[in-house]
């Protein structure tokens, strides 16, 4: 049967785009702008090509109008993302990460949704010593942000010690062979030897991406069921791994999946992704690397806000999608299997794995480790990493699990955090501790509102509320970001909310409780009084007639406060 | 007048369209449909309408008197963004263009990079602004909407506006931005040629149209006469010209415009730009002078000094001018200097005092413990080291020197600055003999004085650090610090005069992040290229410290070059280290890219120094 052959968006390529091809493979004028003293920023192009190396230029916005009254520039400062595939690093590398903070950071770390460690506040001339410092701890910031393919992310499942060391295997793998080959990052970091050779003119330095890379970033993920923490639906690609008879055999595939989206524009939107077949362990990089490159032709490149790969696929249809990845794969995909999903927030506390070692699901608000008042969080984890001789896994839920410790050192780890008056989790409210939030204000250039110092804010004033409706120990997942650009997920929140302005938010609910569902706009514009002010009454009713286990995000479905979202394109109806 | 059917030839429906229409109209709306109609008459409705938004309606014939005798505005027009994400950017852009095509000299501007002493001039005015959060402007106009908003805000009678608002309508403050600079504008006694359009966030259609309302407004209408706009610098040149009747003994007592810390949050260090009205004075200055003030002391020492001999506050002791006199507390607070001890000083305090132990101190023998004592010590240490005192509140006439004023170099060009003057002050602050001590006018000018107070103030020139005369002749900054400051107006002076030559600071202090004094004004003037070269030296980012003569010999290759090619070079700052630091570099440099000895080297700076080649402001 003879396909009709589809063509790309057309129009003119976006200025990024130009600017890409123009970059000689990320390297821009990047190492000129980093080396002039009469600003602590970069020009916007550098900072565009900045991100594929791992950087976002930001500055301190509570400071902004101040300075440049003071004719000051922007208080810049630079966030540094690093790349930890499937969340994990070694006590070593956390040692790092933690010494880095005080040195070059602002005396923090965050946990950031999609496993990886943020320093935030590296100014310019620090940059290179810090990414140097991280490169020397085997890790890299290469690609952690930009149009490319991100940290690969997994399920950091304790329960199923053999089959996370798989998965986690495959993610390293995922993350490796979809890496920029390109040899700037050494030259413009590391001090690496400038190589200039026959495959630079050729084009063969970017074997998957070529010279302008993707159209927009590209997200993946893998799911263990029941879990559904990475939020695999949300991913551009992502792989659901079967077990069957304790045995990893595959995994499912899902394709088209994002949060993003900009206020006021309905032809952006958030979309699930959807499940296409199953393939086995070996198949994965190629079918990994064969929707890449669809992608990558495929994908517009004229407009940014259009660009991802869900819009690629819901303009084309899911069946060109498969045909054409059948076509570039040369096999096809077998029928996908079964599996369920329960949940995707974290589970607190100790677990014992299949292999005997114990594993600590700690709470981190925000995914910010940080020493406060009372609650010495980054010396407790500092002084947990000195002597754990297992790994820090960090989840999508901005949590961290202390993974693989001995039965001895499980005691003197617990006793480590008890001394620094850190607790598990399992104490916090069940609100409390399904909260994502994003960084948001004062360093997110893109944030319209508060998120991560405000959230617990909010979560403290409904809290007696729900104690109240005898609701204190029901999970509801409850996410909140500055912009609509969806770093902590919002549209998969039960209840979410997304800044529009200081103090005001849109407010969604409805989103599956195992993330297979997105929620629906129920008010916008509203501040905290008219945030409680709703939710109240909801909540009580919630209380009062819920089904035998239904979760909240159903419930304000069956009781017509929203409307159920079947697909990303009608999110907005 | 309402028409009727009884007073016009209209129909009793024409004329009700008519009075519909007719009192909702602009001047300038008037102006046009008179052109249009003439057109109208000739031809056909297209015809006209493409005339007019040609630019060519204002050689219509004598029949349509608005556009024939009324002299069309300098085409020129400005056009300023305040945007977010880029849209009212675009917007502004595509205006620019558009105007650009229709004959005009456009300038187009980010709000806040906007030289707002231009905007008196400027015969049209167009805003493209968008509105956040909650009626916010975008980060990039907030200080233009300040300023606009702000005492200083021109009048702008000569001046046609028109504003386009970019908002969202889920937003309770839907365009308020733009509509407070409709607004404001129009206070201001700007005349507004086309309405303000409010855009939601579909905002192509609604823009475009506001973009051909104003395309063909700014060819319709007409102004007021070019000879206004041409008058006012001509004036303002010759007032300039004048005798100020203030002077160092009869100081002018000058408006505090604004008052603001240089230093970023978190600095270890205050600055001060103060930015200080003349206006009504009649005083002028050149780049290089310097602006005497007279500060006030400490009002907390003042008590203290009362308190420790006893005095009455209220008491009248001779202070100011010969026979006038004024309380204890004002002459000690206004009138005489308490903060610095002078061997005269000591020498008649004498006389007032029953303790040997100060006598003993000024004797010829002890001038070595005399300078130590002194050193570091004010009024209130001595009465308190040398009582008993017989001390009368008069007495203070004798033995206290009048308050001196302070002498700051001027960081301003008058010609960038019309009627202001503004001035650099680092607060002086450290700890002395156990007490924490207070340079008088830097403590004064940061804690105490606020916008809208009166300074006393007097211009000092000071011929002996003046720019070349030459425009072309090349020019090397050195100006670490508060040393900075007379290279401001040296290089405000040449944005307006648009000197060519090149041009090259050397600037540095502690921390770039919050240090860095002006330096939006050397970025802007960097890329303007009105400052060629600017190297930095922040000497406490590093683990090793950094200075300006680092810098400079990191540079000495060029630095020589540039003094070859004829290069004036000016140096202002702190005197005790780094003017000798610096003078240290240059010679240095001399010798080693020169081939010279180091006396040679030496020499040829001393050379460089008398032809007027090598100036120093140092203190």
């Amino acid at each position: 049967m003879a396909k009709t052959k589809v063509q790309p968006v057309g129009g003119p390529p976006s200025d990024v785009e130009h600017l890409k091809l123009e970059s000689n493979y990320l390297r821009g004028s990047l190492v000129e702008s980093l080396s002039n003293r009469i600003t602590g920023g970069l020009p916007e192009l550098d900072n565009r090509l900045l991100k594929f190396h791992g950087s976002y230029m930001q500055d301190d916005r509570d400071y902004r109008n101040e300075r440049e009254k003071q004719k000051l520039e922007p208080y810049y400062q630079f966030m540094l993302r690093v790349v930890t595939p499937g969340g994990v690093s070694t006590p070593e590398q956390w040692l790092v990460m933690d010494e880095l903070a005080d040195k070059y950071g602002t005396g923090s770390l965050k946990l950031t949704t999609r496993q990886a460690f943020q320093l935030h506040g590296v100014l310019k001339w620090n940059l290179k010593k810090t990414i140097q410092e991280i490169h020397d701890a085997m890790l890299t910031t290469l690609a952690a942000c930009g149009d490319v393919s991100r940290n690969v992310m997994c399920n950091p499942n304790p329960y199923q010690s053999d089959i996370h060391s798989e998965v986690f295997g495959w993610s390293q793998k995922l993350t490796s062979h979809l890496a920029p080959k390109t040899p700037a990052y050494h030259e413009i970091w590391l001090d690496g030897e400038k190589v200039v050779d026959s495959a630079e003119e050729q084009g063969e330095v970017e074997p998957i991406y070529g010279k302008v890379y993707l159209p927009r970033k590209f997200k993946i993920g893998i799911a263990v069921p029941p879990s559904n923490d990475v939020d695999v639906y949300s991913q551009d690609l992502g792989y659901i791994a079967i077990v069957e008879d304790g045995k990893l055999v595959g995994f499912n595939v899902c394709v088209g999946g994002g949060m993003g989206m900009t206020h006021g524009d309905t032809a952006t939107y958030p979309q699930l992704a959807k499940v296409i077949g199953f393939v086995t362990p070996d198949q994965i990089l190629d079918v990994a690397e064969k929707t890449v490159t669809i992608q990558r032709d495929y994908g517009n490149r004229s407009v940014r806000k259009y660009a991802r790969f869900k819009y690629t696929i819901d303009r084309h249809g899911l069946d060109w999608f498969v045909d054409e990845l059948h076509d570039r794969l040369g096999w096809e995909l077998a029928p996908a299997r079964e599996f369920n999903f329960e949940h995707t927030g974290d589970r607190y506390g100790w677990v014992k794995g299949k292999d005997g070692k114990w594993n600590l699901n700690l709470y981190v608000q925000g995914g910010r480790v940080v020493d406060s008042e009372g609650n010495k969080l980054r010396t407790a984890l500092r002084e947990i990493a000195k002597i754990h001789t297992g790994d820090f896994r960090l989840t999508a839920n901005q949590n961290l699990v202390i993974a693989n410790a001995t039965a001895q050192k499980k005691t003197k780890i617990a006793a480590i955090l008890k001394e620094h008056g850190v607790e598990e989790g399992t104490n916090y409210s069940a609100l409390r501790r399904s909260a994502i939030s994003c960084v948001a204000l004062p360093t997110c250039g893109l944030a319209m509102a508060e998120a991560e110092r405000y959230l617990p804010t909010l979560i403290e004033k409904l809290e007696p509320i729900l104690e109240q409706a005898g609701l204190g120990d029901k999970e509801i997942n409850i996410r909140m970001t500055g912009c609509p650009n969806g770093c902590g997920r919002p549209a998969l929140g039960e209840i979410s909310f997304i800044g529009k302005a200081q103090g005001k938010y849109n407010m969604y609910m409805g989103a599956g409780f195992s993330g297979d569902r997105l929620s629906k706009l129920y008010r916008e514009n509203i501040g905290e009084d008219e945030i409680i002010g709703t939710l109240t009454p909801i909540i009580n009713r919630y209380a009062a007639e819920r089904n035998e286990g239904e979760h909240f995000g159903d419930f304000v479905i069956r009781a017509g406060y929203v409307k159920e979202v079947t697909d990303g394109t009608n999110f907005h109806e | 007048m309402q028409l009727q059917v009884t007073n016009s030839p209209f129909t009793s429906e024409q004329a009700e369209l008519l009075n519909k229409l007719l009192p909702t109209l602009t001047e300038s709306q008037v102006n046009w449909l008179n052109g249009f109609l003439t057109f109208y008459r000739a031809g056909n409705v297209s015809a006209a309408v493409s005339e007019l938004a040609s630019g060519a309606v204002l050689e219509a014939p004598a029949s349509a008197p608005a556009a024939a005798v009324v002299p069309q505005l300098p085409r020129e027009a400005t056009i300023l963004f305040g945007s977010q994400t880029g849209n009212s950017q675009r917007l502004a852009g595509r205006l620019a263009e558009k105007l650009k095509g229709q004959g005009f000299e456009v300038t187009l501007s980010a709000m806040n990079k906007y030289k707002t002493n231009k905007l008196k001039e400027t015969p049209y005015l167009f805003i493209v602004a968008s509105t956040h959060g909650e009626g916010d402007p975008p980060d990039n106009a907030m200080t233009f909407y300040e300023f606009l908003n702000g005492k200083r805000a021109p009048k702008l009678e000569g001046t046609k506006f028109s504003v386009l608002a970019l908002g969202d309508t889920s937003y309770e403050f839907f365009c308020k931005t733009g509509q407070d600079f409709d607004a404001r504008l129009a206070e201001l006694g700007a005349e507004r040629i086309v309405d303000r359009v409010d855009c939601d966030v579909d905002f192509e259609d609604a823009a475009a149209g506001w973009l051909s309302a104003v395309s063909t407004a700014v060819t319709a209408a007409p102004a007021a006469s070019q000879a206004t706009a041409v008058a006012a610098p001509a004036a303002g040149a010759a007032s300039a010209a004048a005798e100020s009747e203030y002077t160092r003994a009869n100081p002018f007592m000058a408006e505090v415009l604004e008052n603001l810390n240089l230093n970023g949050r978190g600095a270890d260090r205050e600055t001060r730009h103060l930015e200080i009205s003349l206006e009504g004075s009649g005083l002028t200055y050149a780049p290089g002078d310097a602006v005497g003030v007279y500060p006030q002391n400490d009002p907390s020492l003042v008590e203290e000094i009362i308190a420790v001999l006893n005095w009455n506050a209220e008491e009248a002791v001779p202070a100011g001018k010969a026979g006038e006199t004024a309380s204890l507390r004002t002459a000690l607070t206004h009138h005489y200097e308490i903060t610095v001890l002078t061997k005269p000083l000591l020498e008649k305090a004498v006389a007032f005092s029953g303790n040997a132990k100060l006598a003993e101190l000024v004797k010829p023998d002890n001038k070595e413990e005399l300078k130590a004592y002194m050193n570091g010590r004010d009024l209130l240490d001595l009465l308190r080291d040398f009582a008993p005192w017989t001390l009368k509140a008069q007495d203070v006439a004798t033995l206290l020197r009048k308050l001196p004023p302070r002498l700051y170099s001027i960081a301003s060009s008058l010609n960038a600055h019309p009627e202001e003057v503004h001035l650099t002050i680092r607060k002086v602050e450290y700890e002395a003999h156990g007490r924490e001590r207070k340079g008088v006018c830097s403590v004064y000018t940061s804690e105490r004085l606020q916008a809208g107070d009166k300074l006393p103030i007097f211009i000092q020139q000071n011929p002996n650090f003046k720019p070349p005369v030459n425009p072309d002749t090349p020019v090397i900054m050195v100006g670490p610090g508060t040393g900075v400051a007379p290279f401001r107006a040296f290089m405000e002076e040449r944005e307006e005069s648009g000197a060519a030559g090149k041009t090259w600071l050397f600037y540095g202090d502690r921390h770039f992040v919050t240090d860095f004094l002006y330096q939006t004004d050397w970025q802007r003037m960097l890329k303007d290229g009105v400052l060629s070269k600017l190297e930095v030296a922040f000497s406490r980012d590093s683990d090793e410290k950094v200075y300006v003569q680092h810098r400079m010999l990191e540079h000495g290759q060029e630095l020589y070059k540039w003094l070859q090619d004829g290069a004036h070079v000016y140096v202002c700052g702190d005197e005790k280290h780094m003017a000798h630091d610096v003078q240290a570099a240059f010679i240095s440099i001399i010798g080693q890219f020169g081939g010279k000895s180091p006396e040679e080297a030496a020499a040829y700076l001393s050379e460089l120094q008398e032809q007027g080649r090598y100036q120093r402001d140092v203190y």
